[in-house]
């Protein structure tokens, strides 16, 4: 019989590992990926979102709960769980000193995301080097670690957590313990499961972050008993190249060129304002406009004006010297897309541009308007990039109270059983996205289950 | 035709293209923030990054998408493949059969030119000049020198374009390129560190390569003064134990052995998937001439009033020349290669 399981091998899991070992509680970590994908979706990451009252370390300025919280119901339309959310936020002030204790190092703001050195602080190497040094401080703390863990089935009675059974190497094993923390992430890499919620779609849907979560402790938890929170239409989805690998293609997928161009459809039509506002608020709209249209994919096109404006990507753009060779070479029709363009020239006004800011270039006479940044296309070599829904992570989750305790049907807490990470980010964020909160979240929940976790034991 | 092999080139093009779209490795060193500046990479911009690279490793398990990714991008070992091609090098066995060759034909020519009766003689104190005249010794290690000298020109010579920025470096950026080199901080890993085993991230590469470097700086000073003694003062060797060629000779050489023995262990160590193979091995050797050049001047110092003094002494110089014909076309040369890529980045980061 163990003292506590922890189920995941992300941020939220390792946060909880630590946090229950140093309490004194023996820790078993089982993770379903190998060694070398281990740490979720959170060795995709690369920042946490923390709240400040004064310039701090490598963070700028001010960022205080109050801003912070008005971002979060801003994105989510105020469809938030305040008390939790304010928990979230507070704790993000002195989480760094936390963190650093236990490996992580911190640099500036990455060049080209400029605007998030008030409010994110990035990890050095990103949350692969974060993942890993968490890892190595787990193990010094005598935390038991098992790659390949594949866990399947959650024994439960009346929402108490009994044992749980995991495949690895073909084997399966029955683990029991006193307690469990759920940090396994949501279900964005079981395709079964997305088809179920999205229909035939999610065929064409990309998953950009890790293979391997497939979802199995969430149903396990909420056939269980567990109160399920969120919609499981709900995710992070932003815009990436058609060409990117089916999982895992992470952050180099990302293109940031659709408010410096246009973006068509398959039928070579454009349908939403490309330029509605600055792309760092937009990007996280783009997946799901993608994944509402005909086949579920879309073309970026850009004319030489734009070139050297946007990050570079990693597949080369398809060029062509004119409209209708890039619309043939991108497999559309040539007179659409060329007709599709001379309507959007014919409407771009006067206007001096400046990428930086909403500036006055703007269209006028055609639906959708381009609301700022509106060039026209017309000098040679055209870039097309074909994209579709990059999904990174689900909002679906279970319940949980401030002590990350999961609530059962009846709203009273599972005596043994906590949750932490995106398995429960839904009753934070369930709709909309805020960057680097997911690790606020994970990080903070994981702490305080991992705690929880070891007092229970201790009692 | 480019001295970058083609299929080299096209690996160093598509891993710096996925590092361009990512950054996030931009706090661990040089090599990140100069690439940002670029969005195409010729051969000369390939060669410029891989001398900027350190080989500390940081960046591999950090890495979302290193090997066994479908990526597979290894920053570390395809910097240190382009590396070797961009010193234009002759290949590690020509390397050490030359080195061995002139070593071994030194020794058997100073064995055969001394009298054996001089050779096991019991020098009062350890006068070298009995054993080998000095006129002679003077003479040896002045074409040795020139062979150094010229040849490393030469060598560095060649792959110079790749490290000349758009302008001209000012003495900011020289000033900046030499501190940056002379304190490694690109040896750092963004204050985490080399890897060492286990993924462990450690500094003792960084303190083990000060050692070799400046324990080898403090026998070049001895032998600068030493020279300086005898030429221009008229003092000749031996010098007293309490004097500047052995004080700095002796530090030095202490320093040396406890580096390279640590290097040496460190690069067992290192991960084969972190670099090249080549370049390991020629890096071993230069590590073997050093530790042997330390090791047979504190034995000769030990020694040099007993009978053992004429071979400690021929054996000593042998290694010595060894290293000095080997030096063109060895590791030696990296230190040259990545000054310069650092005076160049330091002038870019300035623009």
């Amino acid at each position: 019989m163990e003292d506590v399981l922890v189920i995941g091998g992300g941020n939220a899991a390792l946060c909880a590992a630590i946090s229950a070992a140093k309490l004194g509680a023996r820790v078993l970590l089982l993770e379903c990926a190998p060694k070398d994908f281990r740490g979720g979706n959170s060795r995709h990451t690369r920042n946490i979102r923390c709240m400040h009252d004064a310039p701090t370390g490598i963070l700028t300025e001010a960022y205080r709960e109050s801003e912070y919280f008005e971002d979060l119901l801003r994105v989510t339309g105020g469809d938030t769980d305040e008390h939790l959310a304010r928990l979230t936020i507070q704790s993000s002030a002195d989480v760094r000193a936390w963190m650093a204790e236990h490996g992580a190092h911190f640099q500036p703001a990455l060049s080209g995301t400029l605007q998030l050195s008030r409010t994110n602080a990035f990890f050095l190497g990103g949350g692969k080097a974060l993942v890993n040094a968490y890892y190595r401080a787990a193990e010094r703390l005598g935390v038991r670690v098992v790659y390949e863990a594949d866990v399947r089935r959650l024994e439960m009675s009346d929402g108490r957590f009994v044992a749980a059974l995991y495949t690895q190497n073909g084997a399966t094993q029955r683990v029991e313990a006193r307690v469990l923390v759920a940090a396994a992430g949501g279900f964005e890499s079981n395709l079964r499961w997305l088809r179920e919620v999205w229909g035939p779609a999610a065929d064409n849907f990309l998953v950009r972050g890790t293979p391997y979560n497939m979802g199995w402790v969430l149903r396990e938890l909420i056939d269980g008993g567990a109160q399920m929170i969120g919609d499981p239409t709900q995710c992070h989805a932003i815009a990436i190249d058609a060409r990117s690998p089916k999982y895992d293609g992470g952050i180099v997928t990302r293109l940031d060129s659709i408010t410096l161009g246009i973006v068509v459809n398959t039928n070579g039509q454009r349908f939403y304002d490309e330029g509605e506002d600055l792309w760092p608020k937009r990007y996280a709209i783009w997946g799901r406009l993608i994944a509402q249209q005909p086949d579920q994919i879309a073309y970026s096109i850009v004319d030489a004006k734009a070139q050297g404006g946007f990050m570079p990507s990693v597949y080369p753009p398809i060029a062509a010297d004119s409209i209708p060779e890039l619309a043939a070479a991108l497999n559309l029709d040539p007179d659409s897309v060329a007709q599709t363009v001379r309507d959007y020239n014919a409407a771009v006004r006067p206007g001096s541009y400046d990428h930086k800011i909403l500036d006055d270039c703007t269209t006028s006479g055609i639906t959708p308007p381009k609301s700022h940044w509106a060039r026209t296309i017309d000098t040679p070599p055209f870039w097309g990039y074909p994209l579709r829904m990059g999904i990174t992570f689900t909002y679906l989750g279970v319940k949980v109270n401030e002590h990350a305790q999961v609530l059962l049907q009846d709203d009273k807490p599972s005596p043994n059983v906590f949750a932490a990470g995106e398995i429960m980010a839904g009753n934070i964020l369930r709709k909309g996205y805020l960057g680097g909160i997911g690790m606020t979240i994970g990080t903070t929940f994981g702490r305080i289950a991992g705690e929880g976790a070891a007092r229970h034991v201790m009692a | 035709m480019s001295w970058l092999e083609p299929s080299l080139a096209t690996e160093g093009v598509r891993i710096m293209t996925i590092c361009n779209a990512c950054r996030y490795c931009e706090g661990y060193c040089a090599v990140f923030p100069a690439m940002e500046k670029r969005t195409q990479f010729t051969p000369a911009d390939l060669g410029y990054l891989a001398n900027l690279c350190h080989n500390c490793g940081a960046c591999l398990p950090a890495c979302q998408y290193a090997p066994p990714h479908e990526f597979g991008v290894n920053v570390p070992q395809t910097l240190s493949q382009i590396r070797v091609q961009s010193y234009q090098l002759p290949s590690r066995k020509t390397i050490l059969m030359l080195g061995i060759g002139m070593v071994g034909l030194l020794f058997i020519t100073l064995l055969g030119s001394t009298a054996p009766a001089a050779l096991f003689a019991r020098h009062d104190g350890g006068a070298f000049y009995d054993v080998i005249p000095h006129d002679e010794m003077v003479r040896l290690f002045l074409f040795a020198g020139a062979w150094a000298l010229a040849g490393a020109l030469l060598v560095f010579g060649l792959r110079y374009g790749a490290f000349r920025g758009k302008q001209r470096a000012d003495y900011r950026a020289i000033l900046r390129g030499w501190s940056d080199a002379l304190r490694l901080v690109n040896l750092g890993g963004g204050g985490e560190g080399c890897i060492e085993e286990n993924e462990r991230p450690a500094q003792t590469r960084r303190v083990f390569h000060h050692l070799v470097f400046y324990g080898f700086l403090s026998c070049f000073l001895a032998t600068v003064i030493a020279a300086f003694y005898d030429n221009v003062l008229g003092w000749r060797a031996p010098y007293p134990l309490a004097s500047l060629p052995v004080i700095f000779g002796t530090l030095g050489g202490i320093a040396l052995l406890i580096g390279c023995a640590g290097l040496f262990s460190l690069l067992r160590e290192h991960d084969a998937a972190l670099s090249d193979k080549g370049e390991r091995g020629r890096s071993i050797l230069l590590l073997a001439f050093l530790f042997a050049i330390a090791a047979t001047g504190l034995l000769l110092l030990v020694f040099r009033g007993t009978p053992a003094m004429g071979v400690l002494l021929i054996v000593h110089l042998s290694v010595v020349f060894g290293l000095f014909v080997t030096l063109p076309y060895g590791k030696f040369m990296h230190g040259f290669f990545r000054l310069a890529a650092l005076i160049r980045f330091a002038s870019e980061q300035g623009e």
